[in-house]
């Protein structure tokens, strides 16, 4: 069900950056988009009622403390997916956002059909 | 295992961030450093020639560290990029006198370098992600470097259309991820292999396909291109059209479908319906142009479509349990058009860059007997042409002549007429090009064109001269054995990938 409600806000952000005509608002579906895969790759590690995962000395007294924290800890590998996922994220947001400032700078306008060569 | 690996990532990156520090007054040393770091990349690329192995960056083991991956393949991809990177920096460092922030380009082109390099070498999918964002954003902010209106134009479409193709592929890995519990292609692929191919992972193949197929700009995701290869600085163009689509679009997309999921019927087919798209439609799109640049990359669209075709077929053919030697031929044709098709495509692409310099008009009907004032430009360009078309003694003629052996072989015969059909229109928009830029009537304006010199010169010259001799690449048995030979044995070798990656360890 949430897998679902995930998808639903991918293809939100997929529909905004395809069929909007405001530069902005396609850079807006875009990170939509961006945001949908970040939030289902931390849904994959997660676990009802789960624990950090981060081990410290009183799980490594008994191998039966240890087994338990191995299977109640959530997966920390999306999490650190995630962190570079957004790390990449924000650079070519950056990018996209300055380059649709430059093209105002041109044209006065954010609107691609008033744009010549972006039509189509 | 002799050569670190992670120094074909290291070395262009860490010239890059020292790069931007030299700024406006002392670019020439920058051009130097720049150069000198191309050329070292290429020096090392050879010397991995006919190497394989792995490397555990920090000697983390797999599965908990990242590894690097180096065979037959990826040598072969490492060695074109490196040719062709050293050929284009070399051919920028004149070329980008007529732009200000000179330092910044370089650090942006090796960045771009940095990336691909790591595509090619890495054996993990989220670490290919990551490396393919690299060269992705250089790759956008280089196509925007004109700072005019077109430029910006272009960009932002590139870059709508890129981030689209990035998204799905981390999507595609998330998919991956959650359904294999790994991210190391060797173990994906064993995990795939006991289990099957389920509903998640068929529809990450599918978001992997769509993805790659973006980057490699296949005919349904084509639209950036011809907007961004034409409005990109000439050497850029090169670079683009020349090796970035196919290492973050063509060798992602075998090395996923081949080495990770395995082939199937139905994807070797959707290849070659893809690659056959991409050459006739690229091809018929191409004749009409009269923007050189423009012409050059609707023709980029229709060669890369003979490299997927080349793939798909041995895909198809290995899926089907046919004679594997069939299906080997049909790879090396596909992969030896890769190599050859970076080489000449850079080549024209860096011709036109010249004829741009000398005449300052991309319009082919605005130019004409340029032969006399550019015979170098016109020497190479008619090289690179004819290789292109395919006439027998250039390089493009061997790649033609294996795919059309291997489809006969397997008895597609509409696909060989096909194959040929679209040579002949890549004869014709190559003579147009011929017709319109170096004969004919020379403009009274452009009697003062100026023909280009020293390291302009020298790359286009050096490249012209591999068009001539990568013939003897297929020809020479010993060559053959030691570059694509091992390329072709990893990809018909499948899902063995996963025990060469073990066995090296």
């Amino acid at each position: 069900m949430l897998y679902a409600l995930c998808f639903l806000l991918f293809m939100i952000g997929l529909y905004c950056a395809v069929v909007k005509k405001n530069m902005v608002k396609i850079v807006v579906g875009i990170l939509i988009m961006e945001y949908a895969v970040n939030l289902f790759l931390i849904m994959l590690g997660y676990r009802q009622n789960g624990v950090a995962p981060i081990i410290d000395k009183t799980h490594l007294e008994s191998q039966s403390a240890l087994t338990n924290f191995v299977s109640n800890s959530v997966d920390p590998l999306p999490q650190a997916l995630v962190l570079t996922a957004i790390v990449i994220s924000l650079g070519s947001l950056a990018l996209m956002i300055s380059i649709c400032i430059r093209t105002y700078e041109k044209y006065g306008t954010f609107d691609i059909t008033e744009i010549r060569r972006l039509r189509g | 295992m002799s050569i670190p690996l992670p120094v074909f990532i290291a070395i262009p990156l860490a010239t890059a961030f020292l790069l931007p520090m030299f700024g406006k007054r002392r670019k020439d040393a920058a051009t130097v450093i720049a150069n000198a770091a191309t050329i070292v990349l290429l020096l090392l690329a050879i010397t991995c020639v006919g190497k394989a192995g792995v490397y555990e960056i920090g000697k983390w083991p797999i599965p908990l560290g990242i590894n690097l991956v180096l065979d037959g393949l990826s040598s072969l991809l490492l060695l074109v990029i490196s040719i062709v990177a050293a050929a284009v920096m070399l051919f920028s460092a004149g070329y980008m006198e007529q732009y200000t922030a000179k330092a910044k380009y370089l650090s942006l082109f090796l960045l771009m370098v940095a990336g691909m390099n790591g595509v090619v070498l890495s054996g993990d999918l989220f670490n290919l992600f990551v490396f393919l964002e690299i060269a992705s954003l250089a790759s956008y902010a280089l196509v925007g470097f004109g700072c005019g209106h077109e430029q910006f134009e272009a960009a932002f479409k590139y870059m709508v259309l890129g981030s689209i193709a990035s998204i799905s592929i981390l999507f595609g890995i998330g998919l991956v991820y959650g359904n294999t519990g790994a991210l190391n292609m060797a173990y994906v692929s064993k995990a795939i292999q006991s289990s099957g191919i389920n509903a998640g992972l068929g529809f990450a193949l599918a978001l992997f396909i769509a993805g790659f197929g973006l980057k490699a700009a296949l005919v349904p995701f084509h639209a950036w291109l011809p907007d961004a290869h034409p409005s990109a600085p000439a050497p850029i163009s090169a670079m683009l059209s020349g090796v970035l689509i196919k290492s973050l679009g063509v060798y992602a997309l075998a090395r996923v479908v081949f080495n990770v999921f395995g082939v199937s019927l139905e994807v070797g087919w959707l290849l070659i319906a893809l690659g056959i798209l991409s050459m006739v439609i690229g091809a018929f799109l191409a004749i009409g142009q009269w923007d050189i640049k423009r012409l050059m990359a609707y023709s980029s669209i229709s060669q890369i479509g003979y490299v997927v075709l080349g793939i798909g077929l041995g895909a198809m053919l290995l899926a089907r349990g046919a004679n594997p030697a069939w299906a080997s031929l049909a790879i090396l044709g596909g992969l030896f058009h890769l190599a050859n098709h970076a080489v000449y495509k850079s080549l024209l692409f860096l011709t036109s860059g010249s004829i741009e310099m000398a005449t300052g008009t991309r319009q082919m009907r605005e130019m004409g007997g340029l032969t006399q004032r550019l015979p170098f430009t016109r020497t190479t360009c008619t090289v690179a042409s004819a290789s292109i078309v395919g006439i027998p003694p250039f390089s493009g003629f061997w790649s033609k002549l294996m795919l059309v052996i291997a489809a006969f072989q397997a008895q597609y015969y509409w696909v060989a007429a096909i194959i040929v059909f679209v040579s002949l229109c890549t004869l014709i928009m190559y003579l147009k090009v011929q017709r319109y830029v170096f004969l004919g009537e020379l403009p009274e304006n452009l009697r003062q064109a100026k023909e280009n010199k020293g390291s302009m010169l020298v790359a286009t010259v050096f490249l012209a001269c591999l068009c001539v001799l990568m013939g003897l690449l297929v020809l020479i048995p010993g060559l053959r054995e030691a570059i694509l030979e091992p390329a072709v044995k990893v990809l018909t070798d499948g899902l063995k990938y996963s025990d060469f990656v073990a066995g090296m360890l």
